[in-house]
C-alpha cells in the first residue's frame, strides 16, 4: 500500500461526529449442536467514531439492560494484530474495508440506515461455539505438523553467522504477517486453508534457516491441510478476503515445493540441483 | 502477623560471572530422569510459550494452559517496536554492562540488580535464539541485522521486525511450543482459564481451571506450576492492553500466599491515540520508534483552536526538546508521558477533545522522503488513519499516554520462584526486573530471557529434591475445596441478579484508579480512591447482572471474575502507591518532585521492593520489604537534560 492510496472501497464515507441508526441482523446460536438462526436487533446512535466491536459492545450492553443475552464473539487485541475476532459483515470476511480486520472496521464506513447482517465464519473446519465465536484449531494443527524450524533453546550460533538477503528477509516477512484469522478459509467457497498454509511455509521455506526442514515441513503441513480443510481451486477469493493483503503467489510456492517434496531424495538435498 | 522472611537468594559473589558459577552450582535433573516431572504452565505470550517449548525440549511433560482459542493469540503479539540486546553489532559502545546500567537507571534505581545483569547477559542468546527460528528481523542490504536506537538509549541496540516485533517474535516461540505439541510433549488446553493454585504440604500441587466452552471446574496436578499471564494494566479499564489482559491468575496466586510486589509500578505510555468518545473500549498505542523521526509539539498558546498546518514554527512548543536538548523527544517514557500530560492539562491540548499533544513527521518527510518514512513506519501510519481519519502523511498524529504494561507482579527471587515454594513467576507476571519504570524495548527481552534462558535452569534446581515423588491425587480435599469455591465464585456472579453489567463496573473502577493512581499521585487522591473502591465493589457484589448459565461459553461471567479480582488489586495499587512516599519511575507523587518538575527519590526511605502479603478478604494487606543494595551502579538523580 502506498501512502496516498485511500484504505477503502467503500462508499464516501460518514462525516465525523455523526450517528447512524442501523439494523443489525445476526446470527444466534446456543452451542454447537443448537440450531441457529437470524435475529434482528435496532441499533440507533451509533457515533462513526466507534470500532464496529465497539458497536456490538454498545448493543450487548443495551441487551444486557433489557436482560437478554449478549451476542457472543470472538475479539482481543483491537489492534489487528492478535488475529482472534472474525465476521462475516454482509457476507465478506471483516467487512467492506479492503486490507483491515474487523476490529480495525470503523462505523464511519457505514451509511445511515444501514442494515448490517454479521454472521461468524463459515467452513466445515471452523465448527461454530456459539453465536458468532468458531473453533479454529484446525489452523494449529497444520502449525502443529511442521510449521517451525527445529532449533532447541541455547543451541543456536551467532545471530549475524548467515547474512540473508533484505529482499529474502522482507519476502519472508511478507508472508509471516499473517495473523491466522481464518479469513481466507471463511471467503473459500471449498472452505479451503492454502492460502494460510502456504503463508508459514513461504515465511519458512524461504529463509536460509528453514532449508534443512523444507521438504518434511512442505509435506507434513500440506497433507495435515488436505486432511481438515477443502480443496484449493483457485477462487482467489482468499486474497481478497485477507486483512493482512497476503498475495495468492505464495500458494504457487506451496505448490512447487510439495511438487518438489514429492520427488526430493532427501539424503540428497545438500547437493545443489 | 507472618513468618515470611524474604529472601531473594542471590548469591554471592561478583555480578559478572554470579550467574555463569550459578548455573553450575544449582542441583541438575538427569536427562533420563526429566520425564518424571509434570509441569504447568499458564499462559502462551512470549514467557509462557518460550518456556512450555524449551522445558518440554529439556524432557519435561508439560502441560501449557490458554484461555485464547490459540496459544498464539497472547496480547505479546501485539508489542511494536523491538527487543534489546548488548550485541554491539553496530560497534557504538554497546556491552552487556552498558545495557544492565542503563536498564537500572531506566528503572529509576527500584530493581534488583543481579536480575538485571542477569537480563542483559541473556539478551544475546535471545537474538541467536528467534533468528534461528526464522524471525524476521530488519536487515541491512549486505544481510546482517539491522539495529535502531529506542526511546531512552543513546546507543543502537533494538532489534525489529517493521513494527510488528513482538507478532514475530511470539510466532516464534508459539510455532517452538506448537512443534513440542505435536510431539506430544506439551499437553495444550485452549479456552481453558486459570482460576486458582493449590497448596499442599507447603508447595504448589497444581491448579484449579475452568473449560470455558463447557464451564466445566477441573484440577491437573503438577510438580512446579508457572504463571506466564501477563500484567494488569486493565485495572484501569482503558489501557492498551488487550480486552482479555487481567490479574487473575497473579492475584489467585497472591491470595493464596505469593506476595504480591509493588504494584504500584504502573507505565504509562506517551505515543498513544487519544479517545474519541465515551464509548471506547481500549487504546491503541503508536510504537514508540515513531519518536524517532516524529517531533512532539502542542501550540505555545492555551486555547488556540487553529488547525496544525496554520499554526507557524513560531508558536510551537517542542516541550521535549526544550526541556531535554540532550535526549529531546527520546526521553523515556514516564518523562515523556508526564510532559505531555502538563501540556494538555494547562489547555494546549489538541484535537476535537484537546486531549492530545503532535507528533509531526513534516521534517522527517522533507529529510528523508515519504518513501523512506513509509518504510519505517508504513503499519503504523495505516492503523492510525484507519483509526482516526487523519493521514499522517499529511497532518501530525495526535497522541496522548495511556496504561501499558506494569512493573509489579508476583515477588519472585532470583529462581524466579514466587514464595510458595513450586510456583513460578515469569515475564510481564513477576516484577523482578525493570524497576520503577520499563525502558522501551526490554519487555519482550525479559518474556523471552526468562522463559528461554533462566526458568528452564532454575526450575531444575526446584525438582531435583522431589525425585520420584508423586503427583497429589486431585481427589485431594485440598483440590476439591478449590474447586468447590470457584463452582460457588462464579455461580455467585449469576445468582446476584443486580442491574449493571460487568463492563459498567469495570470502566467505573477504571476511572477512579486513572483518576487518582494515574500518571500523577497525591495523598488526598488515593485516600479518596481508596474510599470509593470498596464502596463500589460493594455495589459490585450486590447489583451485578450477569445473564446465561456457567455451562456453556459465557463471556460476561468470565469477565465477571476478572472484574473482581481488579476491584481487588485497585485497593492494593493506591496503598501501595499512598505508602510509597516519593516518586520514582512510574509512580509519580505530587508531594515529591524537584523544583523543575522532576520526580524526586528518597533512597534513604524507600529503596525496597514493596511486597504484600494477603491476609485476608476483611483485613489490610501486610507489608514486607526487600532492602535493595546498588553495588554496580551509582544511585543518581535520572536526568535526562
Amino acid at each position: 500500500m502506498t501512502a496516498t492510496e485511500p484504505l477503502s472501497d467503500s462508499p464516501a464515507p460518514a462525516a465525523p461526529g455523526r450517528t447512524l441508526n442501523l439494523t443489525l441482523r445476526v446470527w444466534r446460536q446456543a452451542g454447537p449442536d443448537a440450531p441457529g438462526a437470524f435475529e434482528d436487533y435496532d441499533a440507533p446512535g451509533i457515533s462513526v467514531d466507534m470500532s464496529f466491536l465497539e458497536m456490538l459492545d454498545v448493543v450487548n450492553e443495551r441487551l444486557v439492560e433489557q436482560s437478554r443475552e449478549p451476542i457472543t464473539f470472538d475479539h482481543d487485541c483491537r489492534e489487528g494484530i492478535c488475529g482472534t475476532c472474525s465476521l462475516m459483515i454482509n457476507g465478506r470476511p471483516h467487512g467492506p474495508q479492503r486490507g483491515t480486520a474487523t476490529c480495525q472496521l470503523h462505523m464511519r464506513k457505514f451509511a445511515d440506515g444501514d442494515t448490517i447482517v454479521i454472521e461468524p465464519w463459515r467452513a466445515e473446519a471452523f465448527p461454530v461455539v456459539r453465536d458468532l465465536a468458531v473453533d479454529r484449531a484446525a489452523f494449529d494443527r497444520i502449525v502443529e505438523a511442521g510449521g517451525y524450524i527445529t532449533v532447541n533453546a541455547g543451541s543456536a550460533p551467532d545471530a549475524n553467522l548467515i547474512p540473508i538477503p533484505k529482499s529474502v528477509a522482507d519476502a519472508a516477512f511478507d508472508a509471516a504477517a499473517c495473523i491466522g484469522c481464518g479469513a481466507c478459509v471463511a471467503a473459500c467457497p471449498n472452505g479451503a486453508a492454502q492460502l494460510f498454509t502456504s503463508a508459514k511455509l513461504a515465511h519458512l521455506n524461504l529463509l536460509p534457516q528453514g532449508q534443512a526442514e523444507r521438504y518434511k515441513r512442505t509435506e507434513a503441513m500440506v497433507d495435515t491441510m488436505e486432511e481438515l480443510f477443502g480443496s484449493c481451486t483457485n477462487h482467489g477469493e482468499c486474497e481478497a478476503a485477507c486483512p493482512k493483503e497476503i498475495p495468492i503467489d505464495f500458494i504457487a510456492l506451496l505448490n512447487k515445493d510439495y511438487l518438489r517434496a514429492k520427488l526430493k531424495n532427501r539424503r540428497y538435498l545438500s547437493r545443489k540441483p | 502477623m507472618s513468618d515470611i522472611t524474604l529472601d531473594a537468594k542471590v548469591p554471592d559473589g561478583d555480578i559478572q560471572t554470579l550467574w555463569d558459577e550459578h548455573k553450575f552450582n544449582m542441583k541438575l535433573v538427569n536427562p533420563a530422569n526429566k520425564r518424571k516431572y509434570e509441569i504447568i504452565v499458564v499462559g502462551t505470550g512470549l514467557a509462557g510459550a518460550s518456556a512450555a517449548a524449551t522445558l518440554a525440549q529439556l524432557g519435561y511433560n508439560v502441560s501449557a494452559f490458554t484461555f485464547h482459542d490459540s496459544p498464539r493469540r497472547a496480547h505479546s503479539i501485539a508489542a511494536q517496536g523491538g527487543i534489546n540486546a548488548a550485541k554491539n553489532y553496530h560497534g557504538d559502545g554497546d556491552s552487556v554492562h552498558r545495557l544492565f546500567y542503563d536498564t537500572v537507571k531506566g528503572g529509576d534505581f527500584r530493581s534488583r540488580e543481579a536480575n538485571v545483569y542477569r537480563l542483559a547477559q541473556v539478551s544475546n542468546n535471545i537474538i541467536d535464539q528467534c533468528a534461528a527460528q526464522g524471525v524476521p528481523f530488519a536487515r541491512e542490504y549486505g544481510g546482517l541485522l539491522d539495529n535502531r536506537s529506542f526511546g531512552g538509549a543513546q546507543v543502537s541496540r533494538t532489534f525489529y521486525a517493521r513494527g510488528q516485533t513482538g507478532q514475530q517474535l511470539l510466532l516464534g516461540a508459539y510455532q517452538a511450543l506448537a512443534e513440542q505439541v505435536g510431539l506430544g510433549k506439551v499437553k495444550l488446553y485452549n479456552r481453558c482459564e486459570f482460576l486458582d493454585v493449590v497448596e499442599v504440604e507447603g508447595r504448589a500441587a497444581g491448579i484449579v481451571t475452568r473449560d470455558l466452552l463447557t464451564g466445566e471446574v477441573q484440577s491437573h496436578a503438577a510438580h512446579a506450576v508457572v504463571l506466564a499471564t501477563g500484567g494488569y494494566s486493565n485495572a484501569f479499564f482503558l489501557s492498551t492492553n488487550a480486552m482479555a489482559c487481567n490479574v487473575s491468575a497473579a492475584w489467585r496466586a497472591h491470595r493464596r500466599g505469593a506476595l504480591f510486589a509493588n504494584p504500584c509500578y504502573t507505565q504509562i505510555h506517551p505515543t498513544c491515540i487519544p479517545s474519541s468518545d465515551e464509548f471506547q473500549s481500549k487504546l491503541t498505542l503508536m510504537s514508540e520508534s515513531l519518536r524517532n523521526d516524529g517531533r512532539v509539539w502542542v501550540p505555545t498558546k492555551a486555547g488556540d483552536t487553529r488547525g496544525p498546518d496554520q499554526i507557524p514554527d513560531s508558536e510551537r512548543d517542542y516541550f521535549l526538546e526544550r526541556k531535554y536538548p540532550s535526549f529531546g523527544n527520546l526521553v523515556p517514557r514516564d518523562v515523556a508521558s508526564r510532559n505531555i500530560k502538563t501540556q494538555v492539562d494547562s489547555g494546549k491540548g489538541v484535537g476535537p477533545l484537546k486531549n492530545g499533544a503532535y507528533l509531526d513527521f513534516a521534517e522527517s518527510i522533507k529529510r528523508l522522503s515519504p518513501h523512506v518514512v513509509e518504510e519505517r513506519y508504513g503499519n503504523l501510519f495505516e492503523m492510525y488513519e484507519r483509526i482516526t481519519d487523519e493521514n499522517p502523511y499529511k497532518q501530525p498524529m495526535r497522541i496522548f499516554p495511556a496504561p501499558h504494561y506494569t512493573m509489579g507482579g508476583l515477588w519472585v527471587d532470583y529462581h524466579l520462584e514466587t514464595t510458595i515454594p513450586g510456583l513460578y513467576a515469569i515475564g510481564e507476571a513477576n516484577f523482578a526486573d525493570q524497576g520503577a519504570n520499563r525502558l522501551g524495548a526490554s519487555a519482550l527481552m525479559q518474556g523471552l530471557a526468562d522463559g528461554y534462558f533462566i526458568l528452564p535452569y532454575t526450575i531444575g534446581d526446584g525438582l531435583a529434591p522431589l525425585l520420584n515423588k508423586p503427583l497429589v491425587d486431585t481427589n485431594h480435599p485440598a483440590f476439591k475445596a478449590a474447586e468447590a469455591e470457584v463452582t460457588e465464585r462464579y455461580r455467585g456472579y449469576l445468582a446476584t441478579n443486580g442491574t449493571r453489567s460487568v463492563d459498567w463496573f469495570h470502566r467505573e473502577l477504571g476511572h477512579i484508579v486513572w483518576d487518582n493512581c494515574g500518571m500523577e499521585r497525591s495523598r488526598p487522591g488515593l485516600e479518596k480512591a481508596l474510599a470509593e473502591i470498596p464502596a463500589l465493589y460493594q455495589e459490585f457484589k450486590t447489583d451485578l447482572r450477569v445473564l446465561g448459565d456457567d455451562r456453556s461459553l459465557n463471556q460476561s461471567l468470565e469477565r465477571a471474575g476478572r472484574v473482581d479480582d481488579f476491584f481487588q488489586l485497585a485497593e492494593l495499587m493506591c496503598r501501595d502507591a499512598l505508602e510509597r512516599e516519593e516518586s520514582c519511575g512510574g509512580h509519580f507523587r505530587v508531594e515529591h518532585q524537584t523544583e523543575e518538575g522532576e520526580a524526586l527519590r528518597d533512597d534513604e526511605n524507600f529503596a525496597y521492593v514493596a511486597a504484600w502479603e494477603w491476609t485476608g478478604p476483611d483485613t489490610p494487606a501486610e507489608l514486607h520489604k526487600e532492602h535493595l543494595d546498588f553495588k554496580y551502579v551509582h544511585l543518581a538523580q535520572r536526568s535526562y537534560k
